[in-house]
């Protein structure tokens, strides 16, 4: 290998790398504040990269009925527990949040459909249309568990996982697709060529990490997740809500796991059942930091990229198994570093 | 003097274990209460209950409003806290972010930083520490914490949870000092105590829980010259 293709792969690594860093911090974040590792986020990720592509070829995409379906069935399931619990004074509440507003979303997305939008706007009703889905399943899956093990939280989360890979064929049907690039510009920097896209990628991933790093370091919103992250029981006795706290990070993380589907989607070619191998190789950088850290979860996952870029040129055929490979020394390593686990932690 | 708290007949379970059993106490505007006795008698079960950690049976009513059933997060946002035994300080974050995450639960953010130099004031070495992290702190600093957090929520009612627990003396002192002091600031105060002398000697009025009841109850001078509480908590003199 020379020097030059060592560097146009270290490049290419970090591009995909910042892709899984988006994701990888997602995970984090819904981790620390919910317990739930998030499985479906690379889904997530996959979903927007789809409901793009179906927006830029005019049609519109599944994600619409998708959300107005979840939208019903957690209304529903938030009556039942309001009428349970004698608190039917929240109705209202819980109608406009769970029902009006992912109708609204969706049905704004579809009025501005019609006025033939250009890529920019495009881009913002794809993320309008994917966000309200992590926080829709949070209510109708994971509320009614929330207080389980960790582990009854990830053996629901993997089924999630599944079962939305069955909606993405229902939804979207099982072509490829591959959205047209972000920008056609490019550069040169010491002899090896950039592209606009593998650059955009990194500095998307760069302003997305800055924005949550300043929302949790000067919001009382953003401080309040960190605070249930901290200490579940000592949160509530401030009186923040961790199922608000929950929604606030499924908001956020399907944010950033849309982003980085709308980033890949231009480079390489998504299918409805995409998302799984994105978002485990974040959860496989994720874990590099812990489950806990998100610098350590993003140069975990940067690290992952290169790996994977690296191997795939040594060995297309066996990149994957290199990857994830990579998690056995790493699980060595974590639990011989930390002596408590985390069922522990939680205690 | 308003009622403040009132429970009537409270029972609290641990896996059909009756922790709490039929416990009628109240706390009245502007008093400090406090519940004394001995280790696992469900002094911190019932303070439990009261923030609604716990789930419980009987009827618990604060300042006319039936709370029994409302989550924790509602109660607090009535104004009624709790400083647990444990603190449950948000360690890895800055002190000054523990303080500023006390006032969460207000809707009317303009006093904030009105209360944040209040309680600055009245714990100095918590505004010298505001940059470093609750989780470095000492003993004493930790507690000046928890009870500068729960004051930054301005509560009506603030419980306390074994306060001196794992204090030396001189800070002890400094704490049941601050706890008095609240008073004059209007705060009424449920205080849950194994230092019985401290307790009653800063409180108005006491209720002596043994395994699960309230075996006795009265003004905290009575109390504290009863001859059996004398022998069982005071030190026997």
């Amino acid at each position: 290998m020379t020097s030059d293709i060592a560097a146009i792969l270290a490049i290419d690594g970090i591009a995909t790398g910042a892709v899984y860093a988006l994701v990888a911090i997602g995970t984090v974040l819904i981790f620390t504040v919910t317990r739930v590792i998030f499985i479906p986020f690379g889904d997530i990720a996959a979903f927007t990269a789809l409901t793009l592509a179906a927006l830029d070829a005019k049609r519109f995409p599944g994600t619409g009925a998708l959300v107005v379906i979840l939208a019903c069935l957690a209304t529903l399931i938030e009556i039942i527990s309001l009428m349970r619990s004698g608190e039917l004074r929240l109705l209202p509440r819980a109608l406009s949040f769970y029902l009006l507003l992912p109708l609204a979303v969706v049905g704004a997305a579809w009025l501005v459909m019609r006025l033939d939008p250009p890529l920019a706007v495009r881009l913002v009703l794809a993320l309008m249309l994917i966000t309200p889905i992590s926080p829709l399943l949070d209510r109708i899956v994971f509320r009614p568990i929330a207080d389980g093990t960790v582990l009854l939280l990830l053996t629901v989360s993997v089924a999630l996982h599944f079962a939305l890979v069955g909606l993405g064929l229902l939804f979207f049907g099982p072509e490829g697709v591959r959205t047209e690039p972000l920008t056609s510009l490019s550069t040169e920097f010491a002899g090896v060529l950039i592209s606009g896209q593998t650059m955009l990628i990194v500095i998307a991933a760069l302003v997305f990490s800055g924005l949550l790093y300043l929302f949790f370091d000067f919001t009382l919103v953003g401080k309040s997740l960190r605070a249930t992250a901290v200490n579940r029981t000592g949160s509530r006795l401030m009186g923040i809500r961790p199922a608000r706290a929950g929604t606030i990070a499924y908001l956020l993380g399907s944010l950033m796991a849309g982003v980085s589907g709308i980033l890949i989607a231009p480079v390489n070619t998504v299918f409805y059942d995409s998302g799984f191998l994105i978002g485990l190789k974040a959860f496989v950088g994720a874990i590099v930091g812990g489950m806990t850290s998100y610098p350590g979860a993003a140069i975990g996952a940067v690290g992952v990229g290169i790996l994977e870029s690296f191997a795939s040129f040594e060995s297309s055929a066996l990149k994957d198994v290199i990857v994830f490979s990579l998690l056995i020394p790493i699980l060595i390593w974590r639990s011989l570093a930390s002596l408590h686990s985390e069922e522990e932690i939680e205690e | 003097m308003s009622e403040m708290l009132s429970m009537t007949d409270v029972t609290v379970c641990y896996d059909n274990v009756e922790a709490v059993r039929n416990v009628s106490l109240s706390v009245e505007e502007g008093q400090i209460v406090t519940v004394i006795g001995p280790n696992g008698a469900g002094k911190t079960t019932l303070l439990m209950a009261a923030i609604g950690l716990l789930a419980s049976r009987g009827r618990m009513v604060f300042q006319g409003h039936d709370i029994g059933r409302m989550s924790v997060e509602d109660r607090v946002e009535r104004r009624l806290c709790l400083v647990p035994e444990k603190r449950e300080l948000f360690s890895d974050m800055t002190v000054a972010d523990n303080l500023l995450l006390g006032s969460y639960s207000l809707r009317d953010r303009t006093g904030v930083q009105k209360t944040l130099d209040e309680v600055y004031d009245r714990f100095p070495r918590l505004k010298e520490r505001q940059r470093q992290a609750a989780g470095t702190l000492s003993g004493g600093e930790r507690q000046m914490l928890a009870l500068g957090r729960a004051l930054m929520a301005k509560p009506k009612l603030l419980m306390l949870d074994e306060p001196s627990l794992g204090l030396a003396p001189l800070i002890v002192r400094e704490i049941f000092r601050t706890i008095a002091s609240l008073r004059d600031l209007g705060v009424s105060i449920l205080l849950v105590e194994q230092n019985a002398r401290a307790a009653l000697e800063t409180a108005d009025y006491g209720y002596v829980l043994e395994t699960g009841e309230v075996v006795q109850s009265g003004p905290a001078k009575d109390l504290i010259h009863d001859p059996r509480l004398i022998t069982a908590y005071l030190g026997g003199h």
